[in-house]
C-alpha cells in the first residue's frame, strides 16, 4: 500500500476551483514534488493531505489517504492523531510559522506531547535532540530561544526538527526555502536529503521553483490551474517535457550559465558612485548598510547587482536614485556631483502590490512625471500615458483602471511605464521581477531588454537571484554586508569567479540536471567533512 | 538581561521627563492666566489684604520660571508661608494650602487618596477578570450565538456611559431591591467585610463598562492571532483547539491587554469622579468637583498634579510589564 | 498565469495597502451590515430632531426654559402634579421636578447641545491629530521628538480630571458650550488620534508609491496631500466615527458634574444630576434622558462600529478567508529588505551564525 493515495480531489472556495481532479500516489520513502507557478493550486493540495480545509468553507471532494487514514473521512480526533504523527509539515514563512512568545524548544515540546504520554521534562529532552539533528549548534541552550533570536535560516531547520519530533512517515514541505537566501537554500535541501536517507520518511516537496525540485526529489508533478500537466521522473520531465506549458516553464527558468544573449555597445559613463557609504541608526547600533562602494553605470549597458539579503544592495539602489543620501561618497550624474532626486534617473520597484497607490489610477500614476515637470496640456499628457502604456505592452484604455484589477506583471508594467515617462536616461531596477512567476518574469526581463536597446538606456538590476542576474547583465557588482565583493564583466565573474564568496554562491544555485545536483551536493558536503 | 535594564531605565527617565512636562504645563495653565492670578486662585470670597497676602504668596512680582522653581521647591523641600498672624512651615511635598478652607492641599490628598485607590484598584480586579473571561468565551465559540450575543452586550457596554450605568445600579439595587445599602465608605483597615460591600456598586458601575472594553480587545486580538500562520502550524501538528486557544491565541493578546490596562486606568481615574460624586464617596474626584465649584485653585492643581503622577506611573509600569510580556519590543 | 487566477491572487494580498478603492465599495460594505443600519437611521432621527428643535417645541407650544410654578406640588418639594410626571395635552413628556419646565423641550433640545458639542469637539480632534500626527510622521527626528512626547503627555492625562480643572479657570462669560467642546477636545482625543496618524504616516512614508511620487520630482507637501492624505482617510474616519460617542458621553459626564453647559441651557447630562432624587416621584425624569443618552451613544457606536468595518481591509479580506492562497513566492516581497534599516540588522550570514543571543 502507498503511504499517499490521493484520488479525484476537487477543492473549491466559492466560485474558484482550486484543485480540479487531480489523482496521485507516493511510495513509502518516496520523493514527489508538485511544480506550478502562483495560481496553480499546488499548496491547496498539500493542506488537503493534512484536512487543513476542514472547517473552512472549502468544498473538498474526491479522496486522500494518507498512511492508511483517509482525511476527508476522519474524525476530528483520527484527524489530530494523523496530523504531525503520521504526516509533518513544514511551511514557507519560518517566521510567521512560529509562535513569537514561545521558546522554540517549548514549541517542539509542545507538539510532541500533543501525540506522545510524555513528561513535560522528557518532551524538551526530545526537542533538544531533533534540534540537533538537524543541525543548531549548542542545541540545549538555543532551545530556550525565541523565534526572532535566530536566523531564517535556523528558523527553517527548527520547523523541520518540529516535524521530525514525532517521526513521521512523510514530510509535506510547502516552499521550504522560498523565504531564504541562495545559500541558506542549498543547506536546507542538503539536510533535507540527509534526513531523507537517514529516516526512510517520504516526501512531497511543493514549489514554484524547478531548481529546487530538481534538487531533491525523484518525481515531479507539474500543475497548472489546479489539473496536472505532466508527471513523471524528475530528470525525464526536466530534459525532455511532453507538454507545452512545461517547455514554456522551462524555457523561461533563467539559467545560471547561460550569456547574455546581445550585448548592446555601452557608451559613455552617464552614473557613478564614488567611495559612497550609508550608515543607519545611531550610537552602538548604528551600521554601515553600504560601506565604500564605488561603481559606473554606461549608457546602453545593464549593470547587475547581486547579493543576499542584508548585504545593502537595496539600500545602494535608493542611494543611486537620489532617495537616499550617502553618509559619505557621492554620486555624480553624467559627471557632476548631484544630491536629491533627478528625474534623469528612475526606479522599478520590487513590490507590484506597494508601487502604486492603490487609490489612483494607473494612468494618472504614470502621468505624474509629465505634470510634475510643470506640463498643462491635459491632451497631450494623456496621448503620451497612452503610448506610454502601449509601449509596456497595456492598453491606451488602461488609463483609468486601478492597480488592483491588473495582474503582478501588468503592473510591474505600469510600473515601467511611470519610470519611462520622466524621460531618464538610467533605470534602477530593484528585484524587479523577484515577486512575479517565471513566465511573467522571463516577459518583464524581456520588455527590458527591449526598452533598452531602443531608448539607449543604462540599467541597473539589483536581484538576489543570480541565474536572472546573469540573463540581463553586462557587468556584475557582488555585494556582501556592505561591501562590493567582485565587480566586473558577466561572464568572467560567473565563469571564473576569483573571490570565494562568489564561488559559494554559485554552487549553491539549484541545477536543474538532477545528476548535476547531485554532484553538487557531494562536492558540498566536502569542504564540510575537511 | 542587559537591554532589558537600560529599557527600563529609558521609560523610567521618559516618566520623569512627561512628570515634569506635566507639572510646567499645569503650572503656567492655571497661575498665568490672565486676569488677577491672586484673585482667582484666592477665590471670588476673598478680602483685598487676602488677595495681595496670596499675591505675596505666590511671588507674583518675580518672573515666571523663579514663581516656577518656588513651586517646585515647595513640592520637594517644603516651604514656609505667613498666614498674617504667624509662620508656618509646609513639608515636602508642599503643595500649597486651600484659601478656602486653611487646610494643606497634601492632607487633604492623603485622607481621600485611599477611597479612590480602593476604588479604582478593586475596579480593575473586575473589569481585568470579567472583561478577559468574556472575551475567551467568546474567541471560543466564535462563529455561534454565544459570540453574537456577548458582541452585542459589550458594545452595548462600551455605550454607556459611567453615570448612567450607576445609577440605574444604585436604583434598581439599593432603592428597589433593597440587596444592598445605599454605598457608605468604609476604611479597609476599620472593616474589611464592609469596605467590600460598600464598595460592591462603585466597583461594579465602573469596571461594566470598563470590562466590554477589554471584551472587545481581548477577543479581537485573540481572533487575529487565531488567523495567524502559526496558528496554522500548530493546527497541523495536531496540537489540540484548548491549548491553541489558551496557550496561542490568549498569550497573543496578553500584551494588547496590558496596553489598554494602563489607558484604562487613566479613563477609570476620571471615571472615579463620576462614581465618587453619584455614590457620595469622599475620594479625590469628589473633592476635585467640589474644589471647581468653589473655584479652590490650589487644590484644584494638587489633584491634577497628583492623579497625573497615578497616570504616568501606571503608564511606564505598563510599558515595563509590555516588555516582559512581548520581548521584542526591548530590540526595537 | 491565467490574468483571472492573478487578480484573486495579487488582490487578496493588499493588505499593507488600506482599503482599495472609494465609496462605493465603503457603501456596500457598510450596506451590509444590518446592525449598522439601523443605528444609522437613528443618527439621521436624532440629528433631524436636534436639527428640527425649535419646530417641534413650538408643535407643542411649549419651549425648554419657561417655568411653571403652576404644574409643580412645591408642598411635596416639588413634584410634578398629575401622573407620570404631569403628562398632558401640553406638555407630552411632563414637566421637570421643582421647576416644571417642559420635559420634552428640554430634551429635544438637549439633543442639540449633545450633538453639536460632541461633533464641534470632534472636528477640533481630528484637525489637530491629523496635524500633530502627519508633522510628527514627517518630520525629522527632533520635530518628531518633541512632538510625539506632548502627545504622549496628553495620552496619559485623565480627561474628567483636566476638564474639571480648566473649566475651574475660565470665565463664565464664555459661551459655556463651546467652551465644554473646545475643552474636551483638547485635553483627550486628539492625542490617540495623532498617534495613529503618526504611525500611518510613517508606514505610508515607507510605501515603494510614496517613493515613486518623489521620483516624480514631486515636492513633499504635494506628496503629503496627494498620496498620504487619502491613505489616511479611512483610518481617520473610522477614529472620528468612534471619537462622536465618546465626546457626547464626555460632556454628559461634565454636565452631570454641574461644571459642564450651565442651565437654562438644557443637556441630557445636567438633567439627571438630581435623578436620583426624583426617581420615584418622577421616574421619567430619570429615564427620558437616560435613555437618550443610552441609545444615542449606543448608535452612534455600533454606527462607528460598521465604518470600521466598512473600511477595514482586513475585515474585508476576512470574508475571503480559506481560499487556501498561499502568497508562494511573494514571500521576499513580504519581508523587504528596504522595510527598515534596523530590521536587516541581524541578518543572514553566509556560514550560518547565531542570531543575536
Amino acid at each position: 500500500m502507498s503511504l499517499l493515495e490521493v484520488t479525484d480531489l476537487t477543492v473549491e472556495f466559492g466560485s474558484l476551483r482550486a484543485v480540479d481532479g487531480l489523482s496521485f500516489s507516493l511510495a513509502e520513502g518516496a520523493a514527489l514534488a508538485l511544480v506550478g507557478e502562483s495560481g496553480s493550486g499546488k499548496s491547496t493540495v498539500a493542506g488537503a493531505l493534512l484536512g487543513l480545509h476542514r472547517g473552512t468553507g472549502a468544498q473538498v471532494t474526491g479522496t486522500v489517504r494518507v498512511a492508511g487514514t483517509d482525511v476527508e473521512a476522519a474524525s476530528d480526533e483520527e484527524l489530530r492523531r494523523l496530523r504531525g504523527a503520521k504526516a509533518a509539515m513544514v511551511f514557507q514563512d519560518p517566521l510567521s510559522s512560529l509562535d513569537p512568545y514561545y521558546a522554540i524548544g517549548d514549541q517542539i515540546a509542545e507538539v510532541h506531547r500533543a501525540h506522545a504520554r510524555v513528561s513535560r521534562r522528557a518532551a524538551r529532552a526530545r526537542a533538544v535532540r531533533v534540534l540537533e539533528r538537524v543541525g543548531i549548534p549548542d542545541a540545549a541552550r538555543r532551545a530556550r530561544s525565541r523565534p526572532h533570536e535566530f536566523s531564517g535560516g535556523m528558523r527553517q531547520r527548527a520547523l523541520i526538527a518540529m516535524a521530525l519530533a514525532c517521526e513521521p512517515q512523510l514530510l509535506i514541505a510547502d516552499e521550504p526555502t522560498t523565504a531564504l537566501d541562495v545559500t541558506v537554500q542549498a543547506q536546507i535541501l542538503d539536510l533535507l536529503h540527509t534526513l531523507r536517507a537517514e529516516t526512510g520518511m517520504g516526501l512531497l516537496l511543493v514549489t514554484h521553483d524547478v531548481g529546487v525540485a530538481a534538487e531533491s526529489v525523484d518525481d515531479v508533478l507539474v500543475m497548472r490551474h489546479g489539473r496536472a500537466v505532466e508527471r513523471g521522473p524528475v530528470g525525464a520531465v526536466l530534459a525532455a517535457p511532453a507538454e507545452a506549458y512545461t517547455r514554456e516553464l522551462l524555457d523561461a527558468v533563467p539559467r545560471v550559465d547561460a550569456r547574455r544573449a546581445a550585448s548592446p555597445v555601452a557608451g559613455e559613463v552617464v552614473l557613478e558612485a564614488t567611495g559612497v557609504r550609508r550608515e543607519f541608526g545611531r550610537g552602538k547600533r548604528a551600521f554601515a548598510a553600504v560601506d565604500g562602494v564605488s561603481l559606473t553605470v554606461r549608457r546602453g549597458e545593464t549593470l547587475g547587482v547581486v547579493g543576499e539579503s542584508g548585504s545593502g544592495k537595496t539600500t545602494l539602489g535608493r542611494m543611486l536614485v537620489g532617495l537616499l543620501e550617502p553618509t559619505a561618497g557621492e554620486i555624480r550624474y553624467a559627471g557632476r556631483a548631484h544630491t536629491g532626486v533627478n528625474p534623469a534617473v528612475q526606479m522599478v520597484f520590487q513590490d507590484p502590490v506597494s508601487s502604486l497607490n492603490p487609490r489612483r489610477g494607473v494612468g494618472e500614476s504614470i502621468a505624474d512625471p509629465l505634470r510634475a515637470r510643470g506640463e498643462k496640456d491635459e491632451d497631450g499628457i494623456r496621448a503620451r500615458v497612452a503610448e506610454l502604456l502601449e509601449r509596456v505592452g497595456l492598453e491606451a484604455a488602461h488609463y483609468d483602471r486601478y492597480p488592483h484589477e491588473f495582474s503582478g506583471g501588468q503592473r510591474q508594467r505600469v510600473g515601467i511605464a511611470r519610470a519611462l515617462a520622466a524621460d531618464p536616461r538610467v533605470i534602477v531596477c530593484d528585484e524587479p521581477v523577484s515577486a512575479l512567476d517565471v513566465t511573467t518574469q522571463a516577459q518583464v526581463v524581456a520588455l527590458l531588454g527591449e526598452l533598452q536597446r531602443e531608448l539607449g538606456l543604462a540599467l541597473v538590476f539589483i536581484a538576489h537571484d543570480l541565474a536572472v542576474v546573469r540573463q540581463v547583465s553586462d557587468r556584475v557588482a557582488v555585494m556582501r554586508k556592505g561591501e562590493l565583493v567582485e565587480y566586473g564583466p558577466a561572464d568572467e565573474v560567473y565563469d571564473s569567479p576569483r573571490e570565494p564568496y562568489t564561488r559559494q554562491l554559485l554552487a549553491a544555485v539549484p541545477a536543474l540536471d538532477p545528476e548535476l545536483a547531485a554532484r553538487r551536493r557531494a562536492a558540498r558536503r566536502e569542504p564540510a567533512v575537511a | 538581561m542587559n537591554g532589558f535594564t537600560g529599557f527600563v531605565l529609558r521609560r523610567v527617565i521618559g516618566a520623569v521627563v512627561t512628570l515634569f512636562a506635566l507639572s510646567v504645563i499645569i503650572y503656567v495653565v492655571f497661575y498665568v492666566t490672565p486676569g488677577n492670578v491672586a484673585q482667582i486662585t484666592c477665590g471670588p470670597r476673598c478680602s483685598p489684604a487676602q488677595v495681595h497676602q496670596v499675591a505675596q504668596q505666590l511671588h507674583l512680582d518675580d518672573p515666571l520660571y523663579v514663581r516656577y522653581g518656588h513651586f517646585l521647591q515647595g513640592i520637594f523641600a517644603g516651604q514656609d508661608y505667613s498666614t498674617g498672624t504667624s509662620v508656618e512651615h509646609c513639608a515636602a511635598p508642599c503643595l500649597g494650602q486651600s484659601y478656602q478652607t486653611g487646610r494643606q492641599v497634601t492632607d487633604v490628598i492623603w485622607t481621600k487618596l485611599p477611597v479612590s485607590v480602593s476604588l479604582v484598584l478593586g475596579a480593575m480586579v473586575i473589569w481585568l477578570v470579567l472583561g478577559i473571561g468574556t472575551g475567551v468565551l467568546s474567541a471560543w465559540r466564535r462563529g455561534r450565538f454565544t459570540e453574537r450575543a456577548l458582541t452585542a452586550v459589550t458594545l452595548a457596554g462600551t455605550a454607556t456611559p459611567v453615570f448612567v450605568i450607576g445609577l440605574v445600579l444604585m436604583i434598581v439595587v439599593c432603592g428597589e431591591l433593597r440587596l444592598l445599602p445605599f454605598p457608605q465608605y468604609v476604611n479597609l483597615t476599620d472593616d474589611p467585610e464592609q469596605w467590600a460591600w460598600n464598595l460592591l456598586l462603585p466597583w461594579l458601575s465602573l469596571a461594566l463598562i470598563e470590562a466590554a472594553g477589554f471584551a472587545r480587545l481581548t477577543r479581537a486580538s485573540m481572533l487575529e492571532t487565531l488567523a495567524e500562520d502559526h496558528i496554522r502550524t500548530f493546527r497541523a501538528y495536531g496540537v489540540g483547539e484548548r491549548a491553541i486557544i489558551v496557550r496561542h491565541a490568549l498569550r497573543g493578546a496578553t500584551a494588547s491587554v496590558i496596553a489598554l490596562n494602563a489607558v484604562t486606568v487613566g479613563s477609570a481615574v476620571g471615571g472615579a469622579v463620576l462614581t465618587e460624586t453619584l455614590f457620595g464617596l469622599p475620594g479625590i474626584g469628589q473633592e476635585l468637583v467640589h474644589a471647581v465649584k468653589v473655584v479652590d485653585l490650589p487644590v484644584v492643581v494638587g489633584m491634577v498634579l497628583v492623579t497625573g503622577f497615578f497616570v504616568v506611573l501606571a503608564n511606564a509600569l505598563a510599558d515595563v510589564l509590555y516588555a516582559v510580556a512581548d520581548r521584542r519590543v526591548v530590540l526595537a | 498565469m491565467s490574468e483571472a487566477l492573478a487578480v484573486v491572487e495579487t488582490a487578496g494580498t493588499d493588505t499593507t495597502v488600506p482599503a482599495v478603492s472609494g465609496a462605493r465599495q465603503f457603501w456596500r460594505r457598510l450596506r451590509a451590515q444590518r446592525a449598522a443600519l439601523v443605528a444609522a437611521a437613528v443618527v439621521a432621527l436624532l440629528v433631524l430632531v436636534a436639527l428640527a428643535a425649535p419646530l417641534l417645541t413650538a408643535l407643542e407650544g411649549q419651549d425648554p426654559t419657561t417655568y411653571h410654578p403652576a404644574l409643580i406640588d412645591s408642598a411635596r418639594g416639588g413634584v410634578p402634579l398629575g401622573s407620570f410626571g404631569g403628562v398632558s395635552a401640553e406638555h407630552w413628556l411632563g414637566v421637570e421636578p421643582q421647576t416644571g419646565r417642559d420635559m420634552f423641550a428640554r430634551l429635544v433640545y438637549g439633543a442639540r447641545v449633545s450633538l453639536g458639542v460632541s461633533l464641534g469637539a470632534t472636528v477640533v480632534q481630528v484637525a489637530v491629530g491629523i496635524a500633530m500626527g502627519v508633522a510628527a510622521g514627517l518630520g525629522n527626528r527632533w520635530v518628531d521628538l518633541v512632538l510625539s512626547r506632548i502627545t504622549d503627555i496628553f495620552v496619559s492625562m485623565p480627561l474628567m480630571i483636566m476638564a474639571l480643572a480648566l473649566l475651574a479657570i475660565v470665565p463664565n462669560t464664555f459661551p459655556r458650550p463651546v467652551l465644554v467642546a473646545l475643552i474636551i477636545a483638547l485635553v483627550a482625543g486628539w492625542s490617540t488620534m495623532a498617534k495613529m496618524v503618526r504611525a500611518q504616516t510613517l508606514t505610508l512614508k515607507n510605501l515603494d508609491y510614496v517613493a515613486a511620487a518623489r521620483l516624480s520630482g514631486w515636492k513633499t507637501w504635494r506628496i503629503a496631500v496627494r498620496e498620504l492624505l487619502p491613505g489616511l482617510a479611512a483610518p481617520g474616519i473610522t477614529y472620528a466615527a468612534l471619537l462622536i460617542p465618546s465626546n457626547i458621553s464626555a460632556e454628559a459626564a461634565l454636565s452631570f458634574l454641574g461644571v459642564g453647559v450651565k442651565p437654562p441651557t438644557p443637556s441630557w447630562g445636567q438633567m439627571l444630576t438630581s435623578a436620583d432624587v426624583w426617581y420615584q416621584a418622577a421616574p421619567q425624569y430619570l429615564l427620558l434622558p437616560a435613555a437618550a443618552l443610552f441609545v444615542t451613544v449606543f448608535a452612534l457606536t455600533v454606527l462607528g462600529d460598521g465604518v470600521r468595518v466598512a473600511l477595514d481591509p482586513r475585515a474585508a479580506s476576512r470574508l475571503r478567508v480559506g481560499t487556501g492562497r498561499r502568497r508562494e513566492n511573494r514571500a521576499r516581497a513580504a519581508v523587504p529588505e528596504n522595510a527598515l534599516p534596523e530590521k536587516a540588522l541581524p541578518v543572514k550570514s553566509l556560514p550560518e551564525k547565531e542570531g543575536p543571543a
